[in-house]
């Protein structure tokens, strides 16, 4: 799939993949959510910058955590927000997701925000939209969840401070995981010394080592020494397809618990891209403990999606003066 | 037009300005905020000349680039080092400081930003230069010269081994 998310010039038009992009993008992106993170501190939680622009968000699929973040994000730059949450009633009446988008471009909107259960329907509508519109991808089906991957990166960035001497270790669901998908790509593309995925073999991609990942069936090995633990939500819908044999037999495999933790460094960070289930695959004394950033990950995603709604609107705009 | 340019110069207008803001700001124990880049330049050599205890705390920095009237035209900034007051504005006095006072544009945007912070008591504006082609209803309090210049051409202050302003054409600038 050809992704057309960056202008002439190399800025961010759309932002739908992490895949292809540069070291100086991705450090980019976090160096302006550093900046944008410090508005949160004032008494007034928002700068002018995006005052006069419409950013549509639209859900077709359910999501909390990343609509909420996307609307304050964008809040935040002043500009307004509406979100077209799109149920699978609203599409039986019968209108096409291409008609559905004229419709709110006819409405002057300047970004969409797009999460959809089809891997691929950012990309589409970014190949549809009119020139004038920038698309942010909130989650593609299995396929990326960019904005995801780079709080999670400004997180690691945050405590670690460098990449290269990292080894990151992410657990769980990577089959059918667009997050960790993009935090593969993030993370190599950051140049981190070693990624490994654990987890069991039905639930790991079959091109796993095409990745430059290494893979790891037994949690206690793959833990070793890992500065960083990124946990994936068991997506509890996958049972049915019996890839794993029961919600308790999985925590016993791969659930974080206290003692496996202790495997991994002593200052090693515990992540989780929420919503997370408690005693399925990670333990609620890790969840809530001292190692734990989870709840940072949800605040910086606010100054993560601040800092690429910026650039992308910016870029558009130059390029229209062009 | 001769402009104040050699570093000697440059810390007369310094000593004069010094002067001019301890007689406009004594006992109201001001807080000192720079616009970047060259605002902070100036502050801090005016922090030098006033001594320790003039200013209450330490000097705040000021990144207007997200306040900015020109984002729609231009895009965003290359590289932006964030804003930076480290104390509560709330009624307090504030001495604003840049290099070069122009438009008016760059002291609107600090207005703003500094009233994203809360409610100062008031604002008193000190530039190193004052030039022609004021387009707001803007002007500074103190100013360390004031000079008029062709609408071509462009002040600039500098600091490589001191301060010192150079005079560009903006016509010269395209050509490269």
């Amino acid at each position: 799939m050809q992704s057309n998310q960056l202008t002439a010039q190399g800025q961010l038009r759309h932002f739908l993949t992490i895949e292809g992009l540069k070291k100086p993008m991705l450090t980019e992106i976090m160096d302006r959510a550093e900046q944008f993170s410090g508005i949160t501190q004032r008494q007034v939680k928002k700068v002018p910058l995006l005052r006069g622009k419409t950013i549509v968000n639209l859900f077709f699929e359910n999501s909390t955590r990343t609509r909420s973040t996307f609307e304050l994000a964008a809040k935040r730059l002043s500009a307004d927000v509406m979100n077209f949450n799109i149920s699978t009633s609203a599409t039986s009446k019968g209108e096409s997701l291409l008609d559905t988008l004229h419709n709110l471009e006819a409405m002057h909107t300047d970004m969409f925000v797009v999460r959809h259960d089809q891997s691929g329907a950012a990309e589409f509508i970014a190949q549809h939209v009119a020139p004038h519109v920038s698309v942010i991808n909130a989650g593609d089906g299995c396929h990326a969840h960019p904005t995801q991957a780079m709080l999670d990166m400004f997180t690691i960035r945050r405590h670690k401070t460098e990449f290269h001497n990292l080894r990151v270790a992410i657990v769980g669901d990577i089959l059918h995981s667009r997050v960790a998908r993009s935090q593969i790509q993030a993370l190599s593309i950051l140049g981190v010394s070693e990624i490994r995925v654990i987890g069991p073999q039905t639930l790991l991609p079959r091109d796993c080592q095409t990745l430059g990942v290494h893979v790891y069936h037994d949690m206690d090995q793959g833990l070793k020494d890992v500065d960083v633990v990124i946990m994936l939500r068991l997506q509890l819908e996958r049972m049915k397809g019996a890839l794993i044999p029961s919600a308790r037999e999985y925590y016993r495999c791969y659930g974080l618990s206290p003692e496996k933790l202790s495997l991994a460094k002593d200052d090693a960070i515990v992540m989780h891209p929420g919503p997370i289930n408690r005693g399925v695959e990670i333990a609620s004394a890790v969840a809530d403990g001292p190692q734990s950033v989870i709840l940072e990950q949800v605040t910086h995603g606010i100054a993560v999606r601040m800092a690429v709604m910026s650039m992308a609107l910016g870029a558009q705009q130059q390029e229209t003066d062009a | 037009m001769t402009i104040p340019s050699t570093h000697a110069e440059i810390d007369a207008l310094l000593d004069q300005m010094a002067d001019s803001i301890r007689s406009q700001l004594a006992g109201r124990q001001p807080l000192l905020i720079g616009i970047h880049t060259g605002g902070v330049w100036v502050a801090k050599a005016l922090a030098q000349r006033l001594g320790d205890y003039f200013f209450e705390g330490p000097m705040g920095t000021l990144n207007i680039a997200y306040y900015r009237d020109d984002f729609t035209r231009i895009g965003m900034h290359p590289q932006v080092t964030p804003s930076d007051l480290p104390f509560s504005v709330d009624d307090r006095h504030l001495l604003l400081v840049d290099d070069v006072f122009y438009s008016g544009r760059t002291t609107r945007a600090a207005l703003n930003e500094i009233f994203a912070y809360g409610r100062p008591a008031s604002v008193t504006l000190a530039v190193l230069v004052e030039r022609n082609g004021r387009q707001l209803p803007i002007r500074p309090d103190i100013a360390g010269a004031s000079i008029e210049l062709p609408e071509k051409q462009q002040i600039k202050l500098h600091n490589s081994g001191g301060l010192h302003l150079k005079l560009k054409s903006t016509e010269a600038e395209n050509a490269e």
